[in-house]
Order: C-alpha cells, then sequence, then structure tokens
C-alpha cells in the first residue's frame, strides 16, 4: 500500500468528518495521521472482518480527543461505514469525540480521561504475554497528556516488566491546550527522560512516513524493553489553515475559517483524485 | 447574561488585588475557564501546573499550609473523581483552607461526552466530613459565593457551569439561609440546583395552569442542608427533586436522607438512574436521562394525585 497516499485519505476523511460537525479538536487528531497510516496500513495485524480475533495487534489512544483521525483511519479500513463516520458526536452518536470501546467497532480501550490509556496499554501488553501471545500493543500519548503522573507510573512498569510487545509513540508536538508545553511545565527531551526510565528510546519526525516505518522496524529488533518512540510532530500538521492557528487544539470556526477548512478538503480532494480506496 | 467563567475569573482578579494571599490553580483548562489572563495581573499567584489534577489538589494543600487562599479548578469529574483521595487526605483531612471549583457539571459537558460528564461529583464530595458544598445558577451568586468561601476557612466545593447562566430571580441570595425559593406554592415543592432550574420553573408554571400551585426551591448549598427550611416544606405537600446528577448521592438523596428521619414525606427523585454520561447537546440530553419541564410535572402530578 502507498502509505503517503493513504495518510492523505486519512487527513481528507478526518477534516470532512470534523468539517460536517463543525467544531472538534483538530490539532491533535492531524498531528498523529502519518504514525495512523503507518500503523493501520502495513505493521498492525488487523482485520476489520475479525475485530475480535485474539492474535490481532491492539491500539490505544491515550490522547483520545484525536479520536476523529482514529474513526477516519478506521472508516478507510472497512470497520466503520461513511454514515457512521458522518455521525461524529451527533446526539446518539456511536461516535463520541472520545473512543468508547463499547461503541465503536475496532476500538480497544476506552480513553478521554488523559493518563490513563497509557496504563491500560501496559495491561493489555502484559495480558497478551501471560496468554503466550506474539501480537503487539501500540500505543500514542500526547506530549501534554505526559504531565499526568499516572503516565510515568505506567512507564516504569513496562520498563519493569521488559514489556517489548509495547511500542509507545509520543505525539511530541509541542503544545498542549492552555499553549506550548515549554511554558506550561517544561517537559525537557523525553527521549532522555524514557532512557533514564529504562526504556529504549529515540527521537524522529512523526509527520514523516519512511522515518515512522523505520522506527517502529528498531522497535521491533529490541527486545530487551519497551520503545518509546519521540515523534517531532506539528499540531494541525498537512492542513496549513490549522497549523497556523496558534491556539488550534479545539475549533469551533467562524464563517471565514469555515471557508479555509473547507478549502482544505478541496485541496486534499485534488490530491487523493484518481485513488482507489483503501478497504 | 454573563457567562459563569467570566464572573469566576472577574472575582478572582478582584480578591487577588486587594489580598496577595489569593491564588488560582489551573490544570490546563485556563482557556476553558477564561483565566488565562489573570497571569498578567496575578503573576506567579497564577499557576498552571499541566495535566495533573492529582497534584494541582495537593500542591494546593502546601499552599494553603503557607497561608495561602487557593482556587482549583478543573472540569467536574477531574477535581473530584480524578483526585479524590488528594482531595480527602491533603485538604479535608489535613483541615486546610481551599475553594474547589467543578465545571461543565453534568450535561453540561454536551460533547465532550461520556468520560467528561460527572454524575457522581456531588456523591463523593457529600461523603467529605465538614465540606461544605454549593452548585451555582446565576452570576451574582457565584460572585458572593466565591467571597464568603474566601473570607471563612474551610474547604469548599462549588459545581458550576462554565458558560452563560440567566439570571432567575432578583432575590439576594442569602448564604445563612443557603436556599432561595424562587417560585412560591402551596401544595408541594420541586427542588434543584443549578442548570435544571429553568425547566423546574416551567413546570411549575404548567403545573400552576392545572391548579396545582409548587414551590420551587433552589438549595444552592447542597452541604449542609438547611433541615428547618426542608421540614417546613415537606408539611406542604409531596416532593420532587431534580439532579442534574445521579439520583444516587445527589440533592434528591440529600433530602430525602433528612426528610426520611426527619419528616417522612412523599418524594420522587428525578435524576441521572444507574446511567454513564453521553455526547449530546443539553436538549437532547435532558430527554435522554428524563430531566424536562414534561418529566418534572408528570413527577409530581402522580404524587399529586
Ligand atoms: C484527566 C484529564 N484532564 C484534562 C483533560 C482536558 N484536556 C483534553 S485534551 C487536553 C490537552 C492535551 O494535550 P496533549 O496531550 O499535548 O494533546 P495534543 O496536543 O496531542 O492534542 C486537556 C487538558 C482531559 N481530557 N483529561
Ligand atoms: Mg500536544
Amino acid at each position: 500500500m502507498d502509505l503517503k497516499k493513504f495518510a492523505d485519505e486519512i487527513r481528507l476523511y478526518t477534516m470532512k468528518e470534523l468539517n460536517n460537525r463543525g467544531f472538534g479538536h483538530y490539532g491533535g487528531s492531524l498531528s498523529i495521521i502519518e504514525t495512523l497510516a503507518v500503523l493501520y496500513g502495513k505493521e498492525m495485524n488487523i482485520d476489520a472482518a475479525h475485530p475480535d480475533n485474539e492474535n490481532r495487534d491492539y491500539f490505544v489512544l491515550s490522547k483520545g480527543h484525536a479520536g476523529p483521525s482514529l474513526y477516519a483511519t478506521l472508516f478507510l479500513k472497512g470497520y466503520i461505514s461513511e454514515e457512521t463516520l458522518m455521525s461524529l458526536n451527533n446526539n446518539g452518536t456511536n461516535l463520541p469525540s472520545h473512543p468508547d470501546k463499547n461503541l465503536t467497532k475496532g476500538i480497544d480501550v476506552t480513553t478521554g480521561s488523559l493518563g490513563q490509556g497509557l496504563s491500560v496499554a501496559t495491561g493489555v501488553a502484559y495480558g497478551n504475554k501471560l496468554k503466550g501471545l506474539n501480537n503487539y500493543t501500540y500505543c500514542i500519548v500526547g506530549d501534554g497528556e505526559l504531565n499526568e503522573g499516572q503516565c510515568w507510573e505506567a512507564i516504569q512498569f513496562a520498563n519493569h516488566h521488559k514489556l517489548h510487545n509495547l511500542i509507545l509513540f509520543v505525539d511530541d508536538n509541542k503544545k498542549q491546550l492552555d499553549g506550548y508545553t515549554k511554558d506550561i511545565n517544561n517537559p525537557m527531551d523525553f527521549v532522555t527522560k524514557m532512557q533514564a526510565f529504562g526504556l529504549n528510546s529515540f527521537r524522529i519526525n512523526g509527520n514523516n512516513i519512511s522515518e515512522v516505518e523505520e522506527a517502529i522496524t528498531k522497535a521491533k529488533e529490541n527486545e530487551a524493553s519497551t520503545t518509546a518512540i519521540i515523534m517531532d510532530t506539528i499540531k494541525g500538521y498537512g492542513v496549513t489553515a490549522v497549523e497556523k492557528i496558534m491556539n488550534n487544539h479545539h475549533l469551533r470556526p467562524d464563517c471565514s475559517l469555515q471557508f479555509e477548512l473547507e478549502r482544505a478538503v478541496l485541496e486534499l480532494e485534488n490530491k487523493a483524485k484518481g485513488q482507489v480506496p483503501y478497504r | 447574561m454573563s457567562e459563569l467563567r467570566q464572573i469566576y475569573a472577574e472575582t478572582i482578579a478582584e480578591l487577588a488585588k486587594k489580598d496577595d494571599r489569593v491564588v488560582v490553580l489551573e490544570a490546563d483548562l485556563s482557556s476553558s475557564m477564561a483565566t488565562a489572563n489573570l497571569k498578567e495581573t496575578m503573576g506567579e499567584r497564577y499557576i498552571n501546573v499541566g495535566i495533573m489534577e492529582a497534584h494541582e489538589v495537593s500542591m494546593a494543600a502546601g499552599l494553603s499550609v503557607t497561608g495561602h487562599i487557593p482556587f482549583v479548578h478543573s472540569f467536574a469529574p477531574f477535581i473530584s473523581r480524578r483526585a479524590f483521595d488528594q482531595v480527602f487526605i491533603s485538604l479535608a483531612y489535613s483541615k486546610n483552607h481551599a475553594i474547589l471549583v467543578g465545571s461543565d457539571v453534568g450535561i453540561t459537558a454536551e460533547m465532550n461526552g461520556g468520560t467528561h460528564m460527572s454524575f457522581e461529583d456531588l456523591a463523593l464530595m457529600r461523603v467529605i466530613p465538614n465540606i461544605t458544598i454549593y452548585e451555582v445558577s446565576d452570576p451574582q451568586q457565584f460572585k458572593d459565593i466565591l467571597y464568603h468561601c474566601y473570607s471563612h476557612s474551610g474547604l469548599y466545593y462549588i459545581r458550576t457551569m462554565r458558560k452563560k447562566a440567566p439570571r432567575l430571580t432578583d432575590q439576594i441570595c442569602d448564604l445563612k439561609s443557603g436556599y432561595r425559593e424562587i417560585i412560591k406554592g402551596s401544595s408541594g415543592t420541586i427542588f434543584s440546583t443549578g442548570f435544571l432550574l429553568p425547566e423546574c420553573m416551567k413546570a411549575a408554571e404548567n403545573l400552576a395552569k392545572k391548579n396545582i400551585h409548587v414551590s420551587v426551591i433552589e438549595t444552592f448549598r447542597i452541604k449542609p442542608l438547611n433541615k428547618e427550611m426542608l421540614i417546613e416544606a415537606a408539611k406542604k405537600g409531596p416532593i420532587v427533586t431534580v439532579d442534574n446528577h445521579s439520583i444516587t448521592g445527589g440533592i434528591g438523596s440529600a433530602i430525602a436522607e433528612v426528610l426520611s428521619e426527619e419528616y417522612p414525606s412523599k418524594i420522587k427523585r428525578l435524576g441521572v438512574d444507574e446511567k454513564f454520561g453521553q455526547v449530546g447537546s443539553t436538549n437532547f440530553l435532558k430527554t435522554q436521562y428524563g430531566l424536562t419541564a414534561k418529566d418534572i410535572v408528570l413527577a409530581m402530578e402522580k404524587l399529586v394525585n
């Protein structure tokens, strides 16, 4: 599969979905799309026809507010219909802002209360190890989310139990809700921190498909510990109108921004033209 | 109509101006609570700790130990259930002075859905010995309560919505009594707080058309409740309580506990019954959980007849 094109499609449907609802977490949904493309387009052993296969790989979106781009991915992989995708945050929806494992096919873990997803992911990894399975658990946490002490409890656990079957991505987009992470609670260098906690860790450009691919290969080669891939990303990546807004965590666009966001969809559509949908 | 978050920020700015002991704490929800600008006037007394609610609460205790008066905000589920042991031990058990503010309560969390929708914060907070709990419904009242909490040492939990709130009554809010009778009636009482009061008022108007004249009483101080007032109300007739919260541990539960011992009465508790939160507009959610004026009218009619 052409992962670059797959990422473009995920971005297109993420924008359609959010624009259709008229508000949402644009910034953090857009920054992880390359990671989702590599995971769902190549790395993960998953099948929409058998979502409960216990040998499948698991995915935990610990920064749950980025649900919209995960939903767009699940749509393109055949888990949910376009109609469902467009029901994001409607009254009575099966697609709430934050992923819910009891509502949406393809969601393994319910998230939205920051800091809990990574702990759940360590439980999934440990549980699968207990069962003697050789599958992987992938988890994305936010750089702001790593403020939460619980994340570091999970990291200590992952290290102590050498959960090499857990691969952690830190979406280091340098921003949280109220602004830059460095202004709110300076995170220092995540690589050094993760290494100090005993994890295998290195930094990549998380908006670059081949760097994400290589990083996962490297993580899988390391059987001694959990790998934490620190991803330099841009909050709102791939949609200039969103990237250039300072406070782009949650947007409720006015008319002029709506116009720009609709134009972004047209551009993404042109880019994707001629492609077969990925199902 | 002012936004309650604006009132929160303005009031803290006023208090901070006249008293250096006032500090304000946020956990990465400053933009949501309109407090971001306080940094300019309050300098280092404005503290945004990041997404660390447990730390935020225990750290506030340290500030209280050094004689400061911390106003501590997060969304209601995060300041209550997320940081409960910290609230219990660092603040309550240690007898520190702090004002906890939980916003986006109950169904007003709307599109943030189930993970952010607190139907249990009152139940949790109510069990803490000697805590004082308020739920606010209008701007002036919020301001009065904040001033009160500032000037009387103790632990407080204030439950509030963030956005626009209409002024429901011209009556001033008597903090000694802890309640306001928004509509007067002789044959029964509807009790509620906060966001659902307008539904209760609408219900009372509709009941009046059917010749059932009930009071609507806002028990804005949820703990301690005014027992004498409850008993007097119970003497008039049946009671319907309306909670933007679980019926377990909410205001209906608190009122029923008092009256079952002091003046056993016919009571119907409306509220969220064994359900979690979900995504939706407040209008949709009111219908989902049976919290509309129509539900209130039906409940009262059933008790009266
Ligand atoms: C426990 C908890 N506290 C607060 C929030 C509110 N909240 C939602 S997203 C967010 C900021 C997240 O920042 P980050 O992890 O960096 O996410 P990203 O930049 O990827 O969007 C906050 C404070 C929450 N969802 N959960
Ligand atoms: Mg971030």
